[in-house]
């Protein structure tokens, strides 16, 4: 069964004939070519698929493409504007909060989503915050001082 | 991709329920994040899916005339914790849905797909079912409101109706008014992961003595359970760490603790009296009374 969908992914119009089976990380990845969402456990579990949909966290491998209708997508490809990285993607490189890069599309959107809230978050809020999301590299530490140093960052900037 | 053979995304709520009654066999999807999961693994091969996303009228949380609060089915565990009436009033009911899953899972997670699923470790189970929570029930032609308690038919089973939609969660004034309540999940990892026990107490204490207590347990039966001995043990009881230990003590005897790789048998059943002391005093301490040790 197919479904004609239109979303905006990073800004853009899209509209595309989606088959119903699809999952959103599907259509992201394999049609529209989006590979910075990606492909972990396929069950919820990782977040190494997050993309936003009206701003908010989601894992895409478990929301169905036909949901998408009418939606604004968010992918780790629309977070650097005319080719410069947002300050999340500066702090995340600043506090050496990457290493193989498989988690950092998805940690790097939820701390988007923290950040674009406007509002404070304690050092456990944040820890729950970024809950979602497993790294099988490096623990935790520089993950969270990044989200931190973004945070804080934009909090200075907003005064 | 999903095995599924058809998706129907109605609008309204008369419209799903239209087309359950005629489709009686249709698969009700919520946020999806268990049946798309299920699906993933085979479970529910074949299925045809009723979504319920476009229902954005059952994602509210209002107060009622009565002082009942209704939480739309449809409103995601986020939304009810960041609720300010949820966390005013019921404030052990923001716990328990920030202690389900993890923040993506949570944003699309809705109360009644965890209710609805009957999975026992549910972590808004408990906690409803202590808070004397109501359920309404809907077809096309009829509606009812029953209990918690009488929803759970198994493991993972409830009793839904063929062509019967959880529209509302019904929290009555009389189950949250002046009542302190504590929720602890107790799980291997603090976040993603399926409570080995949940304890959910509410209670109300006058002059160091129990007025109101009520216990609900989830994963230490086929089902979400209350520990009605305890409860009625505890009524106007004075506030002492011998009371509360007997409490604690009652509050195993219901349960039908199993031996599953997640705990034993003896070690939930330990975990339910360690965790219903201290549920007990800190619900006690949130109602208005202290528990001196």
């Amino acid at each position: 069964m197919q479904k004609r969908i239109a979303l905006k992914v990073n800004g853009r119009p899209v509209q595309i004939e989606i088959d119903i089976r699809e999952s959103l990380l599907d259509v992201l990845r394999d049609r529209l070519q989006f590979t910075g969402v990606k492909q972990g456990c396929s069950v919820g579990e990782c977040g190494a698929c997050t993309v936003l949909i009206d701003g908010v966290p989601v894992n895409s491998c478990i929301y169905l493409a036909a949901w998408a209708d009418g939606k604004s997508v968010t992918t780790v490809e629309g977070i650097a504007q005319d080719g410069r990285l947002s300050p999340v993607q500066e702090a995340f490189v600043e506090e050496g909060a990457i290493q193989c890069g498989f988690c950092t599309p998805g940690l790097v959107l939820s701390t988007t989503a923290l950040v674009e809230s406007g509002k404070r978050f304690t050092h456990d809020e944040v820890r729950r915050e970024l809950s979602g999301h497993l790294c099988r590299c490096t623990g935790y530490q520089k993950i969270i001082d990044a989200a931190e140093r973004a945070l804080r960052e934009a909090e200075a900037a907003s005064e | 991709m999903f095995d599924i053979c058809e998706l129907h995304e109605p609008g309204t709520l008369e419209e799903a329920k239209a087309i359950l009654a005629e489709n009686p066999g249709l698969k009700v999807i919520a946020g999806g994040t268990d049946v798309l999961i299920r699906l993933q693994h085979g479970s529910l091969a074949g299925a045809g899916l009723l979504s319920l996303k476009n229902l954005h009228a059952l994602e509210e949380i209002v107060m009622l005339g009565d002082g009942t609060i209704s939480v739309g089915a449809m409103a995601p565990f986020t939304t009810i914790f960041q609720s300010g009436l949820i966390r005013r009033h019921v404030p052990v009911l923001c716990e328990a849905a920030v202690s389900m899953g993890g923040p993506q899972v949570r944003n699309v997670a809705t109360i009644g797909g965890n209710i609805c699923n009957g999975a026992v470790s549910a972590d808004s189970a408990s906690t409803l079912f202590a808070l004397d929570a109501l359920l309404k029930l809907e077809t096309s032609t009829d509606e009812r409101i029953i209990p918690m308690g009488d929803f759970y038919a198994g493991p993972g089973k409830v009793n839904l109706r063929p062509g019967e939609l959880l529209t509302a969660v019904l929290i009555p004034r009389e189950g949250y008014e002046g009542m302190g309540g504590h929720y602890i999940k107790y799980a291997m990892r603090k976040a993603m992961d399926i409570a080995t026990l949940g304890v959910a107490v509410v209670c109300k204490v006058r002059e160091d003595r129990f007025v109101d207590l009520r216990i609900g347990l989830g994963v230490a039966a086929p089902v979400p359970i209350r520990c009605f001995e305890a409860e009625a043990y505890a009524k106007g009881k004075e506030v002492t760490p011998e009371v509360v230990q007997e409490i604690a003590r009652l509050a195993v005897k219901p349960a039908k603790a199993r031996t599953s790789w997640r705990a034993s048998k003896d070690y939930r059943e330990h975990l339910i009296e360690v965790l219903a002391q201290r549920a007990v005093a800190e619900a006690v301490k949130r109602g208005g009374g202290c528990c001196a040790d």
